[in-house]
């Protein structure tokens, strides 16, 4: 069929202006297509780093028992205990799986960690927190605590504490100064506050502390253990085939970051759904535009049809020359539309150096191979109609025009 | 001499009810092998009916037709097509050139589209009948760049293109001043006296028809001598 593609190619390049034309037409919908692909996947990452960025993706916690139930021989249940508030099961194993974790594909950070709730006390004030042990050296594991500090340092020793600016601020605190933290186990511990940072989220500003592991042992009265496992992936949308992955491998229950997020994830879906709403307009918009320039292609060459008919073309021949014609569009114009877009995206900041104010573009999701290939793909299908319209034309009548 | 082709009670209508047109009314015909024919006959006779049948283009409403031994009634649409390509070259009056197209790929391409490709073959007997045609300084004009008789001339070496039994011509010289129509029928006899080829042309021209060896007139759709 090099020959086909050859009368094709001589047919678009015959009329040069009502080619370029059509495949302007056909870049700027793909054009649309990128650039929406890049602001829908862009807003979408944005919303996802700004909301759950911060936060773990997979979740280990120790299972609490079931509360204890006594039953009298006649299967009467005489007494059951009642479940404490605060958590008391710990993930004695903890150790042992943290190396297993992080050999798990995706799994970029894992952070045992003991958290609780307490009193911070300083001189009269008191303020009620939420204390979180962390290992040292994996301060930033999964709350980018080195990134979001203003004063001090996030290194966490013995002795040592951090919080927030909000919580500082409250108690009047400044770096150095001592203060006294009391544990929902009735433990209290002398502490150095060592940094404080900003994250922008209130209730972490406000309320969040984290100290060492070896701190939260004490204040815990926990010797072994820990309380839960947080894990950080690079992908933050495989989280739930990760979480299953860590489930079939450890045996712990594993629990990925979207089974919170249901709402989020609903507005997520709802701006994507938006998204291929106006991607497959633009796609209409070019299967329509192919379609029509082909048919009126159609009708102003009927008499070349004729001719070639006559001459022992026969309608396979002619289908495929102007089929041919609608994949040669749709190629010119899917690459014009994505060199197009590419150019368009590249003033954009990057994902990471996402300023406020301005749109948040990824240029890496422009889906430019699914723009091109789609297009192609429209531009075919567009040209069948034609094609056959082609094929059809009565030599006779065509010739005698 | 043996036959090329035989049509025998050949009736072809247009339209259905009182609309109803019958062209050809049991027309009979039998051309030789290697015959040179004129097609007379007045305005709707029937010869551009004849023609477009005879060259597999329409099917007579009733009728036979055979060809080098072939039933093209029967045949579908897609073994007509094959065989024309093979058998039969057409000029036409208005030449009908592929107007994006340079000469040689017009003459070229009932080959190529046969082959899937030009081959060098095919472009080297293009060349070659664009010379005998006295076009070889015109072999690479676009088409739509040449004078009236030379476009004729290049349909003629289209229509010979893949040496077929039969060329059809329909008012060949139609378009042409005197001295173009002259080129174009010297070209044809020659080539019907060098190679054989069987040319059936219709004509109002009675000059032409004096050049062909055989005269057909056809009048209100039958053979009328």
């Amino acid at each position: 069929m090099l020959y086909a593609l050859k009368i094709a190619t001589r047919y678009l390049t015959a009329s040069k202006s009502q080619t370029s034309l059509l495949v302007l037409g056909v870049a700027v919908g793909v054009f649309i297509f990128i650039f929406m692909s890049a602001l829908i996947g862009g807003l979408a990452e944005f919303i996802l780093s700004r909301t759950v960025g911060d936060i773990s993706h997979v979740t280990i916690t120790a299972e609490e028992r079931d509360p204890a139930i006594l039953i009298s021989p006649d299967g009467q249940i005489l007494a059951v205990v009642e479940r404490g508030r605060s958590r008391t099961a710990t993930l004695a194993e903890a150790a042992t799986f943290v190396p297993l974790i992080e050999t798990v594909p995706g799994v970029v950070a894992v952070s045992p960690q003991i958290s609780g709730a307490g009193f911070l006390t300083r001189g009269a004030q008191v303020a009620q927190v939420s204390v979180t042990g962390l290992e040292p050296g994996r301060e930033s594991a999964i709350l980018n605590l080195d990134g979001y500090m203003i004063q001090g340092s996030a290194r966490l020793g013995t002795g040592l504490i951090i919080l927030g600016e909000t919580l500082a601020d409250d108690l009047s605190l400044r770096l150095g100064q001592t203060l006294r933290l009391q544990s929902s186990s009735g433990v209290s511990a002398v502490l150095t506050l060592s940094g404080i940072y900003k994250t922008g989220n209130g209730m972490i500003d406000a309320s969040s502390t984290y100290v060492g592991l070896s701190t939260a042992r004490t204040l815990f009265a926990l010797p072994q253990g820990v309380t839960r496992i947080e894990i950080k992936l690079a992908d933050l949308n495989t989280a739930d085939a990760t979480a299953l992955r860590i489930r079939a491998l450890t045996g712990l229950d594993a629990v990925p970051w979207t089974d919170g997020a249901a709402q989020l994830m609903e507005a997520l879906n709802a701006q994507a759904q938006t998204g291929y709403f106006l991607k497959s307009f633009a796609l209409i918009t070019i299967v329509i535009g192919v379609a029509s320039a082909l048919l009126l292609s159609t009708y102003r060459r009927r008499p070349e049809i004729g001719i070639m008919r006559a001459m022992g073309a026969g309608r396979g021949f002619v289908i495929f020359v102007f089929v041919t014609q609608g994949a040669l569009i749709g190629l010119m114009g899917g690459l014009s539309g994505a060199a197009l877009g590419y150019l368009a995206l590249l003033p954009f900041p990057s994902r990471d150096d996402f300023q406020v104010g301005t749109l948040p573009m990824d240029i890496m999701q422009g889906s430019y191979g699914l723009a091109i290939t789609l297009t192609v793909i429209g531009a075919i299908l567009a040209s069948i109609l034609p094609a056959r319209a082609a094929a059809r034309v009565d030599p006779v009548t065509a010739i005698g025009q | 001499m043996t036959a090329l082709l035989e049509v025998s009670e050949l009736v072809k209508t247009f339209g259905t009810g009182e609309a109803e047109t019958r062209v050809l009314r049991g027309l009979s015909l039998t051309l030789e092998a290697g015959e040179m024919a004129a097609l007379l006959g007045p305005s709707g006779s029937g010869k551009s009916t004849l023609l477009t049948i005879l060259g597999t283009l329409m099917k007579p409403t009733s009728g036979s037709y055979t060809m080098l031994g072939r039933d093209l009634v029967a045949a579908d649409d897609r073994a007509l097509t094959e065989f024309r390509n093979r058998h039969i070259g057409f000029v036409f009056q208005f030449h009908n050139l592929l107007p994006d197209f340079t000469a040689l790929e017009n003459v070229v391409f009932p080959t190529a589209v046969r082959m899937g490709r030009e081959t060098p073959a095919a472009r080297q007997r293009g060349r070659e009948l664009l010379s005998r045609m006295g076009l070889e300084a015109r072999i690479d004009f676009p088409s739509a760049n040449l004078s009236g008789g030379q476009k004729q001339r290049v349909a003629v070496a289209r229509a010979l293109m893949n040496r077929p039994e039969l060329v059809l011509a329909d008012e060949p010289t139609g378009n042409l001043d005197r001295v173009s129509a002259t080129q174009v029928m010297d070209l044809i006899a020659e080539i019907n006296r060098d190679e054989g080829t069987t040319f059936l042309i219709s004509t109002h021209d009675e000059k032409i028809a004096g050049l062909c060896r055989r005269q057909i007139v056809v009048g209100d759709g039958v053979v009328t001598g």
